[in-house]
């Protein structure tokens, strides 16, 4: 656009000099939300929720068919080693019977002793068991959208699992949608136990597949092959909940591969063990709602 | 009277891209190495019709992507607007020269652009993030713009056809 007046150049100028505020105010805007993000978590929390509140049912909308093309493309895999998964599940069936037998013998045994000793038992837990909705990529975070909320009675801290082993817990819970925080990011920090010596560890993620243990104890003696458990300190989790196993031991890190596989969870459990936990924010969550 | 609706495509079919980043793959290993596809749409638009994904649009959708993937609030719409002001104030480089010099330039654009993205998730989680999974991103993101870029490119003909 060549001006061809004195008006018209100037009203070009003006044009370009409201494009470069409006440029720059944006930046600032973006820089604006990065540092109230940071100062106040909770306001950034109900921005964040109210749109993925809105989000939810369309993500589950759209996503349905993907699912279904997965499940078909699923089912075409299985079908071609379906032999030798029923070879080996025979051979693990066979094995598990036996330690079911160990199993309920302990079990009596566990019992009888809990009677005798005025044993107060953790409360029963509830379960709410929902779809993923959202599996946000990105090299940055690793979190995943449930469309349950605090509706269903969704709150945050809660732990999420599948089949029984641990996927994460509840970072936000909107009204309709949650997000879950695996055990793999790096703002996740779990209590941890090595199963067999009782040694006590936080479980860091730190945006790779195999978080690492920290605050093990020197002489703990992590070895490869040594399962995790969660710990129950801080009373957020129950003790022995599967995490994984410990799958190196470097230079006095030990990291642990998680038994969970974040690209098969289709349906996860957010379980609610009735234990109040000592996330502050629990608290606050429920002292807005009354 | 559909011409509002044609020109809603560039920020609506972007505004899908930042969606399609969150759908579950059920593919191993996806997930962390998943491509940003908005930036493909921010970068095009920029080059081809950049009033109509300007930089208050890309401000929004920098900002759905980040309440939809997690990442903190405003690291996205950042490094969108940046891309987008970046591209368009270059665009005219780009008009007539073949899709090789966009492929390329693109490469550079989302390098600097993730490299940044990077450079800001840790400083604002106090952590140093690993930079592989953002180098994959970034591999990826260049391995699929050829396909979108044609998507929009089709989309864009057909809008040139219509007006």
């Amino acid at each position: 656009m060549k001006p061809h007046s004195g008006a018209l150049g100037r009203l070009a100028t003006l044009r370009l000099l409201a494009q470069r505020f409006a440029f720059l105010s944006l930046i600032l805007a973006s820089f604006g939300l990065m540092i109230v993000g940071k100062a106040d978590t909770s306001l950034m929390e109900r921005l964040r929720l109210g749109v993925s509140d809105a989000l939810a049912p369309i993500l589950e909308v759209v996503f349905r068919p993907a699912s279904t093309i997965a499940d078909v493309v699923n089912g075409v895999r299985e079908l071609g080693s379906l032999r030798t998964d029923n070879a080996r599940l025979r051979e693990e069936n066979a094995r598990l019977m036996h330690w079911q037998t160990v199993a309920r013998h302990l079990d009596t045994e566990n019992q009888a002793l809990h009677s005798q000793l005025n044993f107060i038992p953790d409360p029963d837990p509830s379960f709410i068991t929902t779809r993923v909705i959202g599996d946000t990529g990105g090299a940055f975070v690793h979190s995943m959208l449930l469309n349950t909320g605090s509706l269903d009675g969704v709150r945050k801290g809660q732990a999420v699992i599948a089949g029984e082993v641990m996927v994460g817990r509840i970072a936000e819970v909107g009204q309709r949608s949650a997000r879950v925080l695996l055990l793999t990011d790096i703002n996740s920090h779990l209590p941890v136990m090595l199963e067999g010596s009782r040694a006590k560890a936080i479980l860091t993620g730190d945006n790779t597949d195999r978080p690492r243990l920290n605050y093990l104890s020197p002489n703990a003696n992590a070895a490869p092959g040594d399962r995790v458990v969660t710990s129950g300190h801080g009373g957020v989790f129950p003790p022995g909940m599967p995490i994984g196993v410990v799958s190196s031991v470097q230079d006095g890190v030990a990291r642990v591969e998680p038994f969970v596989h974040r690209h098969q969870l289709e349906y996860v459990t957010v379980v609610d063990y009735g234990l109040a936990g000592i996330l502050p924010s629990d608290n606050a969550g429920e002292g807005r709602e009354h | 009277m559909d011409l509002w609706v044609r020109h809603l495509l560039p920020v609506g079919l972007t505004l899908a891209l930042v969606l399609m980043g969150a759908m579950p793959t059920h593919l191993p290993g996806f997930a962390e190495i998943s491509p940003q596809l908005p930036l493909i749409g921010v970068y095009y638009w920029a080059i081809y019709r950049p009033e109509l994904l300007p930089a208050s649009m890309a401000f929004v959708i920098g900002l759905m992507n980040d309440i939809l993937l997690g990442t903190p609030l405003g690291v996205s719409s950042l490094i969108y607007i940046l891309v987008q002001g970046m591209t368009m104030s270059q665009r005219r480089f780009f008009l007539g020269k073949p899709f090789m010099v966009a492929w390329c330039c693109f490469a550079m654009v989302a390098a600097g652009a993730i490299l940044l993205e990077w450079a800001l998730v840790s400083m604002l989680y106090d952590h140093v993030v690993p930079l592989t999974p953002a180098v994959f991103e970034l591999l990826m993101s260049v391995a699929v713009y050829p396909i979108f870029s044609w998507l929009f490119g089709r989309t864009h003909a057909a809008m040139l056809r219509a007006e």
